[in-house]
Protein backbone atom coordinates (compact mmCIF):
# COMPACT_ATOMS: atom_id res chain seq x y z
CA UNK A 1 0.00 0.00 0.00
CA UNK A 2 3.05 2.27 0.78
CA UNK A 3 4.56 1.61 -2.11
CA UNK A 4 1.27 2.23 -4.19
CA UNK A 5 1.04 5.71 -2.48
CA UNK A 6 4.80 6.49 -3.12
CA UNK A 7 4.05 5.52 -7.18
CA UNK A 8 1.50 7.15 -7.47
CA UNK A 9 3.16 10.71 -5.81
CA UNK A 10 6.08 10.18 -8.02
CA UNK A 11 3.52 10.21 -11.35
CA UNK A 12 1.76 13.17 -10.21
CA UNK A 13 5.31 15.21 -9.36
CA UNK A 14 6.80 14.13 -12.42
CA UNK A 15 2.85 15.36 -14.41
CA UNK A 16 3.66 18.73 -12.55
CA UNK A 17 7.67 18.93 -13.06
CA UNK A 18 8.04 17.28 -16.32
CA UNK A 19 6.81 19.85 -19.19
CA UNK A 20 9.09 22.62 -17.72
CA UNK A 21 11.86 20.30 -17.75
CA UNK A 22 11.00 19.11 -21.72
CA UNK A 23 10.93 22.73 -22.57
CA UNK A 24 14.23 23.07 -20.86
CA UNK A 25 15.96 20.42 -23.20
CA UNK A 26 14.71 21.47 -25.90
CA UNK A 27 15.79 25.21 -25.52
CA UNK A 28 19.54 23.70 -25.59
CA UNK A 29 18.65 21.98 -28.85
CA UNK A 30 20.16 22.78 -32.41
CA UNK A 31 17.57 22.05 -34.05
CA UNK A 32 14.14 24.11 -34.99
CA UNK A 33 12.06 20.90 -34.78
CA UNK A 34 10.89 18.50 -31.91
CA UNK A 35 13.18 16.11 -32.33
CA UNK A 36 17.03 16.35 -30.82
CA UNK A 37 19.74 17.50 -33.40
CA UNK A 38 22.68 18.22 -30.84
CA UNK A 39 23.77 20.68 -27.59
CA UNK A 40 23.80 24.48 -28.74
CA UNK A 41 23.27 28.13 -27.33
CA UNK A 42 21.89 29.43 -30.33
CA UNK A 43 18.21 30.30 -29.07
CA UNK A 44 19.34 31.72 -25.69
CA UNK A 45 21.98 34.06 -27.74
CA UNK A 46 18.70 35.11 -30.40
CA UNK A 47 16.68 35.38 -27.22
CA UNK A 48 19.75 38.07 -26.15
CA UNK A 49 19.54 39.38 -29.47
CA UNK A 50 15.81 39.91 -29.93
CA UNK A 51 15.26 44.12 -29.51
CA UNK A 52 11.42 43.49 -28.64
CA UNK A 53 11.90 41.00 -26.18
CA UNK A 54 14.30 42.42 -24.23
CA UNK A 55 12.60 45.70 -24.11
CA UNK A 56 9.33 43.73 -23.05
CA UNK A 57 11.83 42.48 -20.37
CA UNK A 58 13.30 45.75 -19.32
CA UNK A 59 9.61 46.80 -18.71
CA UNK A 60 8.72 44.08 -16.77
CA UNK A 61 11.54 44.54 -14.35
CA UNK A 62 10.82 47.98 -13.87
CA UNK A 63 7.14 47.20 -13.34
CA UNK A 64 7.75 44.66 -10.80
CA UNK A 65 10.38 46.52 -9.07
CA UNK A 66 7.98 49.67 -8.79
CA UNK A 67 5.17 47.85 -8.02
CA UNK A 68 6.99 45.23 -5.31
CA UNK A 69 7.80 48.23 -3.28
CA UNK A 70 4.77 49.40 -3.31
CA UNK A 71 2.93 46.43 -2.33
CA UNK A 72 5.32 45.28 0.48
CA UNK A 73 5.04 48.82 2.27
CA UNK A 74 1.36 48.75 2.20
CA UNK A 75 0.68 45.42 2.39
CA UNK A 76 2.88 45.37 5.85
CA UNK A 77 0.85 48.02 7.14
CA UNK A 78 -2.38 46.33 6.43
CA UNK A 79 -1.29 42.93 7.99
CA UNK A 80 -0.10 44.99 10.90
CA UNK A 81 -3.45 46.97 11.43
CA UNK A 82 -5.21 43.52 10.78
CA UNK A 83 -3.37 41.40 13.30
CA UNK A 84 -3.91 44.65 15.81
CA UNK A 85 -7.67 44.37 15.50
CA UNK A 86 -8.96 41.56 14.33
CA UNK A 87 -11.16 42.22 11.71
CA UNK A 88 -13.40 39.01 9.97
CA UNK A 89 -14.60 41.33 7.15
CA UNK A 90 -11.39 42.36 5.94
CA UNK A 91 -10.07 38.73 6.14
CA UNK A 92 -13.08 37.33 4.06
CA UNK A 93 -12.32 40.20 1.44
CA UNK A 94 -8.44 39.11 1.40
CA UNK A 95 -9.56 35.73 0.41
CA UNK A 96 -12.43 36.87 -2.40
CA UNK A 97 -9.19 38.43 -3.94
CA UNK A 98 -7.17 36.02 -3.99
CA UNK A 99 -9.46 33.48 -5.39
CA UNK A 100 -11.49 35.97 -7.50
CA UNK A 101 -10.57 34.88 -11.48
CA UNK A 102 -8.04 36.92 -12.81
CA UNK A 103 -9.97 38.41 -15.51
CA UNK A 104 -12.71 40.03 -12.86
CA UNK A 105 -9.89 41.82 -10.99
CA UNK A 106 -8.81 43.04 -14.87
CA UNK A 107 -11.93 44.45 -16.03
CA UNK A 108 -12.57 46.04 -12.49
CA UNK A 109 -9.43 47.58 -13.03
CA UNK A 110 -9.87 48.79 -16.06
CA UNK A 111 -13.02 50.17 -15.29
CA UNK A 112 -11.83 51.91 -12.51
CA UNK A 113 -9.01 53.56 -14.65
CA UNK A 114 -11.27 54.47 -17.33
CA UNK A 115 -14.12 55.86 -15.12
CA UNK A 116 -11.45 57.95 -13.11
CA UNK A 117 -9.45 59.31 -16.26
CA UNK A 118 -13.13 61.07 -17.00
CA UNK A 119 -11.58 63.40 -14.74
CA UNK A 120 -7.77 63.15 -15.24
CA UNK A 121 -6.34 63.41 -18.37
CA UNK A 122 -4.36 60.39 -18.62
CA UNK A 123 -4.43 57.40 -20.75
CA UNK A 124 -3.22 53.90 -20.13
CA UNK A 125 0.61 53.37 -19.83
CA UNK A 126 3.29 52.15 -17.06
CA UNK A 127 1.60 53.58 -14.44
CA UNK A 128 -1.84 52.05 -15.07
CA UNK A 129 -0.09 48.97 -14.97
CA UNK A 130 2.00 49.13 -11.51
CA UNK A 131 -1.53 50.46 -10.07
CA UNK A 132 -2.86 47.43 -11.31
CA UNK A 133 0.21 45.22 -9.65
CA UNK A 134 0.53 47.02 -6.69
CA UNK A 135 -3.46 46.12 -6.24
CA UNK A 136 -2.99 42.35 -6.78
CA UNK A 137 -0.02 41.96 -5.54
CA UNK A 138 -0.78 43.78 -2.01
CA UNK A 139 -3.46 40.74 -1.26
CA UNK A 140 -0.54 38.20 -1.39
CA UNK A 141 1.59 40.17 1.13
CA UNK A 142 -1.10 40.36 3.78
CA UNK A 143 -1.29 36.88 3.79
CA UNK A 144 2.09 35.90 4.26
CA UNK A 145 2.90 38.60 6.64
CA UNK A 146 -0.38 38.06 8.30
CA UNK A 147 0.56 33.87 8.70
CA UNK A 148 4.27 35.64 10.32
CA UNK A 149 2.10 38.14 12.94
CA UNK A 150 -0.03 35.16 14.08
CA UNK A 151 2.77 32.89 15.67
CA UNK A 152 3.94 36.78 17.29
CA UNK A 153 3.34 36.88 21.13
CA UNK A 154 1.89 40.54 21.66
CA UNK A 155 3.12 40.63 25.03
CA UNK A 156 6.66 41.24 23.87
CA UNK A 157 5.55 44.88 22.35
CA UNK A 158 3.88 45.28 25.76
CA UNK A 159 7.11 44.25 27.68
CA UNK A 160 9.00 46.80 25.45
CA UNK A 161 6.52 49.45 26.43
CA UNK A 162 6.29 48.59 30.40
CA UNK A 163 10.35 49.03 30.01
CA UNK A 164 10.04 52.83 28.43
CA UNK A 165 9.83 52.20 24.70
CA UNK A 166 7.53 54.47 23.18
CA UNK A 167 4.75 53.02 20.89
CA UNK A 168 7.17 53.76 17.43
CA UNK A 169 10.16 52.29 19.06
CA UNK A 170 8.66 49.49 20.25
CA UNK A 171 7.24 48.55 16.93
CA UNK A 172 10.46 49.30 15.09
CA UNK A 173 13.32 47.20 17.26
CA UNK A 174 10.71 44.71 18.40
CA UNK A 175 7.84 43.58 16.38
CA UNK A 176 9.29 44.85 12.96
CA UNK A 177 12.50 42.59 13.15
CA UNK A 178 10.19 39.08 13.76
CA UNK A 179 8.09 40.00 11.02
CA UNK A 180 11.08 40.85 8.89
CA UNK A 181 11.95 37.21 7.13
CA UNK A 182 8.02 37.46 6.13
CA UNK A 183 8.02 40.55 4.58
CA UNK A 184 11.50 39.53 2.44
CA UNK A 185 9.52 36.26 1.12
CA UNK A 186 6.67 38.48 0.64
CA UNK A 187 8.59 40.91 -1.46
CA UNK A 188 9.96 38.42 -3.57
CA UNK A 189 6.24 36.17 -3.54
CA UNK A 190 4.36 39.76 -5.09
CA UNK A 191 7.60 40.33 -7.20
CA UNK A 192 7.31 37.11 -8.98
CA UNK A 193 3.28 37.74 -9.45
CA UNK A 194 4.09 40.69 -10.81
CA UNK A 195 6.36 39.45 -13.79
CA UNK A 196 4.09 36.60 -14.26
CA UNK A 197 0.50 38.15 -14.56
CA UNK A 198 -0.39 38.54 -18.02
CA UNK A 199 -4.58 38.47 -17.96
CA UNK A 200 -4.33 41.81 -15.66
CA UNK A 201 -1.82 43.56 -17.31
CA UNK A 202 -2.60 43.21 -20.89
CA UNK A 203 -6.36 44.73 -20.00
CA UNK A 204 -4.86 47.71 -18.60
CA UNK A 205 -1.28 47.63 -20.43
CA UNK A 206 -1.01 51.05 -22.69
CA UNK A 207 0.55 50.69 -26.41
CA UNK A 208 4.29 52.07 -24.26
CA UNK A 209 3.88 49.19 -21.79
CA UNK A 210 4.06 45.94 -23.55
CA UNK A 211 5.52 43.46 -20.78
CA UNK A 212 7.51 40.01 -20.99
CA UNK A 213 4.73 38.05 -20.48
CA UNK A 214 2.30 40.22 -23.32
CA UNK A 215 5.32 39.12 -25.82
CA UNK A 216 5.56 35.67 -24.90
CA UNK A 217 1.32 35.39 -25.12
CA UNK A 218 2.00 36.73 -28.57
CA UNK A 219 4.24 33.96 -29.44
CA UNK A 220 2.61 31.37 -27.92
CA UNK A 221 -0.52 31.67 -30.03
CA UNK A 222 1.40 31.69 -33.17
CA UNK A 223 2.70 28.11 -32.08
CA UNK A 224 5.97 26.62 -30.85
CA UNK A 225 9.37 28.67 -31.55
CA UNK A 226 12.73 27.49 -29.71
CA UNK A 227 12.96 30.90 -28.36
CA UNK A 228 10.26 30.57 -26.48
CA UNK A 229 11.80 27.56 -25.12
CA UNK A 230 14.41 29.46 -24.14
CA UNK A 231 13.02 32.57 -23.05
CA UNK A 232 10.36 30.05 -20.99
CA UNK A 233 13.68 28.42 -19.85
CA UNK A 234 15.24 31.68 -18.12
CA UNK A 235 12.26 32.58 -16.71
CA UNK A 236 11.16 29.80 -14.91
CA UNK A 237 14.58 29.40 -13.60
CA UNK A 238 14.64 32.77 -11.95
CA UNK A 239 11.28 32.61 -10.64
CA UNK A 240 12.15 29.22 -9.11
CA UNK A 241 15.12 30.74 -7.43
CA UNK A 242 13.28 33.65 -5.90
CA UNK A 243 10.72 30.95 -5.27
CA UNK A 244 13.20 28.87 -3.27
CA UNK A 245 14.36 31.98 -0.98
CA UNK A 246 11.11 32.89 -0.27
CA UNK A 247 9.61 29.64 0.62
CA UNK A 248 13.23 29.27 3.04
CA UNK A 249 12.43 32.56 5.02
CA UNK A 250 8.72 31.67 5.44
CA UNK A 251 9.47 28.32 7.16
CA UNK A 252 11.90 30.19 9.32
CA UNK B 1 -8.05 46.84 0.36
CA UNK B 2 -11.73 48.72 -0.08
CA UNK B 3 -10.12 51.00 -2.91
CA UNK B 4 -8.30 47.78 -4.28
CA UNK B 5 -11.36 45.43 -4.03
CA UNK B 6 -14.72 47.56 -3.44
CA UNK B 7 -14.45 50.42 -5.40
CA UNK B 8 -13.56 48.47 -9.17
CA UNK B 9 -16.77 46.33 -8.05
CA UNK B 10 -18.82 48.94 -7.20
CA UNK B 11 -17.83 50.68 -10.64
CA UNK B 12 -17.97 47.33 -13.02
CA UNK B 13 -21.61 46.93 -11.07
CA UNK B 14 -23.10 50.37 -11.77
CA UNK B 15 -21.80 49.64 -15.68
CA UNK B 16 -23.53 46.62 -15.85
CA UNK B 17 -26.51 48.67 -15.80
CA UNK B 18 -26.04 50.99 -18.48
CA UNK B 19 -25.94 51.40 -22.31
CA UNK B 20 -23.08 50.79 -24.63
CA UNK B 21 -21.12 53.81 -25.25
CA UNK B 22 -20.34 54.08 -29.48
CA UNK B 23 -15.98 53.55 -28.53
CA UNK B 24 -16.11 51.53 -26.03
CA UNK B 25 -16.89 52.92 -22.57
CA UNK B 26 -20.25 53.30 -21.15
CA UNK B 27 -23.57 55.93 -21.67
CA UNK B 28 -27.15 56.58 -20.00
CA UNK B 29 -29.61 55.55 -20.19
CA UNK B 30 -29.97 53.32 -17.25
CA UNK B 31 -31.36 49.51 -18.62
CA UNK B 32 -32.11 46.11 -17.81
CA UNK B 33 -31.35 44.74 -21.41
CA UNK B 34 -27.32 43.82 -20.16
CA UNK B 35 -28.37 40.71 -17.23
CA UNK B 36 -32.03 40.30 -19.91
CA UNK B 37 -29.24 38.91 -22.24
CA UNK B 38 -27.97 36.84 -19.97
CA UNK B 39 -30.83 34.52 -20.44
CA UNK B 40 -30.63 34.01 -24.23
CA UNK B 41 -29.58 30.36 -25.38
CA UNK B 42 -26.23 31.12 -26.05
CA UNK B 43 -24.94 33.07 -23.16
CA UNK B 44 -27.03 30.37 -20.54
CA UNK B 45 -25.06 27.81 -22.50
CA UNK B 46 -22.02 29.09 -22.33
CA UNK B 47 -22.29 29.09 -18.92
CA UNK B 48 -23.39 25.97 -18.27
CA UNK B 49 -20.65 24.89 -19.98
CA UNK B 50 -17.91 26.64 -17.99
CA UNK B 51 -20.14 25.17 -14.70
CA UNK B 52 -19.27 21.82 -16.03
CA UNK B 53 -15.46 22.76 -17.41
CA UNK B 54 -14.83 24.17 -14.12
CA UNK B 55 -17.04 21.15 -12.06
CA UNK B 56 -15.06 18.32 -13.74
CA UNK B 57 -11.53 19.86 -13.44
CA UNK B 58 -12.56 20.47 -9.72
CA UNK B 59 -13.20 16.99 -9.25
CA UNK B 60 -9.97 15.81 -11.17
CA UNK B 61 -7.70 17.82 -8.94
CA UNK B 62 -9.55 16.39 -5.51
CA UNK B 63 -9.38 13.50 -6.45
CA UNK B 64 -5.64 12.71 -8.16
CA UNK B 65 -4.77 15.71 -4.96
CA UNK B 66 -5.88 13.41 -2.18
CA UNK B 67 -4.10 10.66 -2.35
CA UNK B 68 -0.70 12.80 -3.03
CA UNK B 69 -1.55 14.92 -0.36
CA UNK B 70 -1.98 11.54 1.81
CA UNK B 71 1.69 10.82 0.66
CA UNK B 72 3.32 14.04 1.50
CA UNK B 73 1.43 14.31 4.95
CA UNK B 74 2.76 10.82 5.57
CA UNK B 75 6.35 10.97 4.28
CA UNK B 76 9.98 11.92 6.15
CA UNK B 77 10.37 14.99 3.95
CA UNK B 78 6.93 16.87 4.05
CA UNK B 79 8.31 19.76 2.77
CA UNK B 80 10.64 18.88 0.31
CA UNK B 81 7.39 17.10 -1.49
CA UNK B 82 5.49 20.36 -0.82
CA UNK B 83 8.19 22.68 -2.47
CA UNK B 84 8.16 20.17 -5.43
CA UNK B 85 4.31 20.79 -5.73
CA UNK B 86 4.32 24.21 -5.19
CA UNK B 87 7.25 25.43 -7.05
CA UNK B 88 5.90 24.52 -10.56
CA UNK B 89 2.73 26.31 -9.56
CA UNK B 90 4.81 29.77 -9.13
CA UNK B 91 6.73 29.69 -11.90
CA UNK B 92 4.79 31.86 -14.72
CA UNK B 93 1.29 30.21 -15.44
CA UNK B 94 1.73 31.29 -18.86
CA UNK B 95 4.71 29.47 -19.42
CA UNK B 96 3.21 26.22 -17.98
CA UNK B 97 0.28 26.69 -20.59
CA UNK B 98 2.89 26.88 -23.51
CA UNK B 99 4.47 23.64 -22.31
CA UNK B 100 1.19 21.82 -22.64
CA UNK B 101 1.20 23.47 -26.32
CA UNK B 102 4.63 22.17 -27.36
CA UNK B 103 3.53 18.49 -26.14
CA UNK B 104 -0.14 18.16 -27.59
CA UNK B 105 -0.04 19.99 -30.76
CA UNK B 106 -0.06 17.76 -33.80
CA UNK B 107 4.11 18.39 -34.74
CA UNK B 108 4.50 18.63 -30.46
CA UNK B 109 6.32 16.33 -28.37
CA UNK B 110 3.71 13.42 -27.84
CA UNK B 111 3.12 12.92 -31.57
CA UNK B 112 6.13 12.94 -32.59
CA UNK B 113 7.27 9.97 -30.35
CA UNK B 114 3.90 7.75 -31.15
CA UNK B 115 4.47 8.68 -34.80
CA UNK B 116 8.21 7.42 -35.15
CA UNK B 117 7.51 4.03 -32.97
CA UNK B 118 4.38 3.66 -35.09
CA UNK B 119 1.56 3.77 -32.87
CA UNK B 120 -0.40 5.60 -34.81
CA UNK B 121 -0.19 6.57 -38.57
CA UNK B 122 -1.54 10.17 -38.39
CA UNK B 123 -1.06 12.73 -35.60
CA UNK B 124 -3.59 12.47 -32.91
CA UNK B 125 -5.84 15.91 -32.22
CA UNK B 126 -4.87 16.53 -29.15
CA UNK B 127 -5.02 20.45 -28.31
CA UNK B 128 -7.91 22.65 -29.11
CA UNK B 129 -10.08 20.20 -27.33
CA UNK B 130 -12.32 20.04 -24.02
CA UNK B 131 -10.15 17.48 -23.11
CA UNK B 132 -6.75 19.60 -23.19
CA UNK B 133 -8.57 22.58 -21.59
CA UNK B 134 -9.55 19.84 -18.82
CA UNK B 135 -6.01 18.83 -18.49
CA UNK B 136 -4.52 22.53 -18.20
CA UNK B 137 -6.88 23.54 -15.61
CA UNK B 138 -5.56 20.36 -13.92
CA UNK B 139 -2.27 20.76 -14.29
CA UNK B 140 -2.61 25.03 -13.09
CA UNK B 141 -4.61 24.55 -10.17
CA UNK B 142 -4.07 20.71 -8.70
CA UNK B 143 -1.86 22.93 -6.20
CA UNK B 144 -4.62 24.72 -5.05
CA UNK B 145 -6.20 21.22 -4.02
CA UNK B 146 -3.23 19.55 -2.31
CA UNK B 147 -2.23 22.17 0.25
CA UNK B 148 -5.80 22.20 2.20
CA UNK B 149 -5.88 18.49 1.55
CA UNK B 150 -2.28 18.39 2.86
CA UNK B 151 -3.44 20.52 6.06
CA UNK B 152 -6.14 18.82 7.05
CA UNK B 153 -5.18 15.41 6.27
CA UNK B 154 -1.54 16.00 8.58
CA UNK B 155 -4.08 17.53 11.45
CA UNK B 156 -6.58 14.36 11.20
CA UNK B 157 -3.79 12.02 11.16
CA UNK B 158 -2.17 13.69 13.79
CA UNK B 159 -5.24 14.94 16.27
CA UNK B 160 -7.85 11.71 15.29
CA UNK B 161 -4.86 9.10 15.35
CA UNK B 162 -6.77 7.27 18.04
CA UNK B 163 -10.03 7.01 16.04
CA UNK B 164 -8.43 5.88 12.88
CA UNK B 165 -6.53 3.07 15.27
CA UNK B 166 -9.63 2.00 17.06
CA UNK B 167 -11.60 1.98 13.68
CA UNK B 168 -8.63 -0.63 12.93
CA UNK B 169 -8.72 -2.35 16.04
CA UNK B 170 -12.73 -3.25 15.49
CA UNK B 171 -11.68 -4.66 12.66
CA UNK B 172 -12.38 -2.05 10.07
CA UNK B 173 -9.94 -2.89 6.50
CA UNK B 174 -7.71 -0.65 5.93
CA UNK B 175 -10.15 0.62 2.51
CA UNK B 176 -13.03 1.06 4.99
CA UNK B 177 -10.49 3.34 7.48
CA UNK B 178 -9.65 5.01 4.51
CA UNK B 179 -13.79 5.62 3.19
CA UNK B 180 -15.40 5.41 6.17
CA UNK B 181 -13.17 7.50 8.86
CA UNK B 182 -10.69 9.38 7.13
CA UNK B 183 -12.19 10.60 4.05
CA UNK B 184 -15.34 12.54 6.22
CA UNK B 185 -12.97 13.39 8.83
CA UNK B 186 -11.32 15.39 6.38
CA UNK B 187 -14.14 16.92 4.57
CA UNK B 188 -13.49 20.54 5.69
CA UNK B 189 -10.16 20.19 3.83
CA UNK B 190 -11.94 18.79 0.52
CA UNK B 191 -14.43 21.45 0.83
CA UNK B 192 -11.50 24.09 0.99
CA UNK B 193 -10.08 22.43 -1.87
CA UNK B 194 -12.99 22.44 -4.00
CA UNK B 195 -13.74 25.94 -3.93
CA UNK B 196 -10.27 27.06 -4.06
CA UNK B 197 -10.13 25.07 -7.70
CA UNK B 198 -13.54 25.56 -8.84
CA UNK B 199 -14.03 29.73 -8.37
CA UNK B 200 -10.70 30.75 -10.45
CA UNK B 201 -11.39 27.52 -12.61
CA UNK B 202 -14.82 28.97 -13.36
CA UNK B 203 -13.19 32.27 -14.71
CA UNK B 204 -10.50 30.91 -16.33
CA UNK B 205 -9.91 32.55 -19.20
CA UNK B 206 -6.31 31.96 -20.42
CA UNK B 207 -6.42 28.05 -20.06
CA UNK B 208 -9.06 28.09 -22.59
CA UNK B 209 -7.71 30.82 -25.13
CA UNK B 210 -4.32 28.52 -25.41
CA UNK B 211 -5.50 25.21 -24.89
CA UNK B 212 -9.01 25.26 -26.20
CA UNK B 213 -8.27 27.07 -29.22
CA UNK B 214 -11.76 28.89 -30.87
CA UNK B 215 -13.91 25.84 -30.09
CA UNK B 216 -14.08 25.48 -26.39
CA UNK B 217 -15.95 29.36 -25.59
CA UNK B 218 -15.72 29.80 -21.76
CA UNK B 219 -17.75 32.39 -19.51
CA UNK B 220 -13.88 33.99 -18.87
CA UNK B 221 -12.91 34.45 -22.71
CA UNK B 222 -17.02 35.63 -22.99
CA UNK B 223 -16.02 38.39 -20.51
CA UNK B 224 -12.65 39.37 -21.87
CA UNK B 225 -13.81 39.51 -25.77
CA UNK B 226 -16.51 42.09 -24.36
CA UNK B 227 -13.60 44.39 -23.15
CA UNK B 228 -11.31 44.07 -25.66
CA UNK B 229 -12.56 42.71 -29.57
CA UNK B 230 -16.82 43.79 -28.69
CA UNK B 231 -16.15 46.77 -26.63
CA UNK B 232 -19.72 46.30 -25.05
CA UNK B 233 -18.87 47.33 -21.87
CA UNK B 234 -21.99 47.05 -20.40
CA UNK B 235 -22.68 43.50 -20.96
CA UNK B 236 -19.16 42.29 -20.22
CA UNK B 237 -19.49 43.95 -16.73
CA UNK B 238 -23.14 42.03 -16.58
CA UNK B 239 -21.60 38.91 -17.15
CA UNK B 240 -18.80 39.90 -14.36
CA UNK B 241 -21.16 40.70 -11.93
CA UNK B 242 -22.81 37.31 -12.65
CA UNK B 243 -19.47 35.63 -11.57
CA UNK B 244 -18.73 37.35 -8.67
CA UNK B 245 -21.67 36.77 -7.13
CA UNK B 246 -21.34 33.44 -7.97
CA UNK B 247 -18.13 33.27 -6.70
CA UNK B 248 -18.68 35.17 -3.33
CA UNK B 249 -21.40 33.05 -2.71
CA UNK B 250 -19.80 29.65 -3.05
CA UNK B 251 -16.96 31.15 -0.72
CA UNK B 252 -19.53 32.32 1.81
CA UNK B 253 -21.50 28.89 1.66
CA UNK B 254 -18.03 27.09 2.12
CA UNK B 255 -17.23 28.74 5.03
CA UNK B 256 -20.75 28.33 6.71
CA UNK B 257 -20.16 25.23 5.90
CA UNK B 258 -17.01 24.54 7.19
CA UNK B 259 -14.72 24.85 4.70
CA UNK B 260 -10.98 25.26 6.00
CA UNK B 261 -9.68 28.13 4.20
CA UNK B 262 -6.07 28.58 4.75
Amino acid sequence: MRLVLALYALLVFAFLNVPLLILAVFSVNAGRFTSWSGFSLRWYQAMLADGNLMESAMNSLVIAGVSTVAATLLGTMAAYAVWKRKSNWFSGSLYLSLVMPEIITGISLLALFQWAFRFLRLQLGMHTVVLAHVSFSLAFVVVVVLARLRSFDPSLEEAARDLGATEYSAFARVTLPYMMPAIIAAALLAFTVSIDDYVITSLVAGIDSQTLPMVIYAMARRGVSPVLNAVSTTLVVALGVLILISHRLRSL
Amino acid sequence: MVLTLAAPLLIVCAYSMLSRGAYGGVELPVTPENYARLFTPLYAGIFLRSFAVAGIATALCVALGFPLALFIARSRRPNLCLALVILPFWTSFLIRIYAWIFLLRDTGLINTVLLRLHVIGEPLPLLYTNGAVVLGLVYGFLPFAVLPLYAVIERVERQDKVLLEAAADLGASSTAVFWRMLVPLCMPGIRAASLLVFVPCLGTYLVSDLLGGSKTVLIGNVIQNQFTASRDWPFGAALSIVLIVAAAAMLYAGRRGGAELA
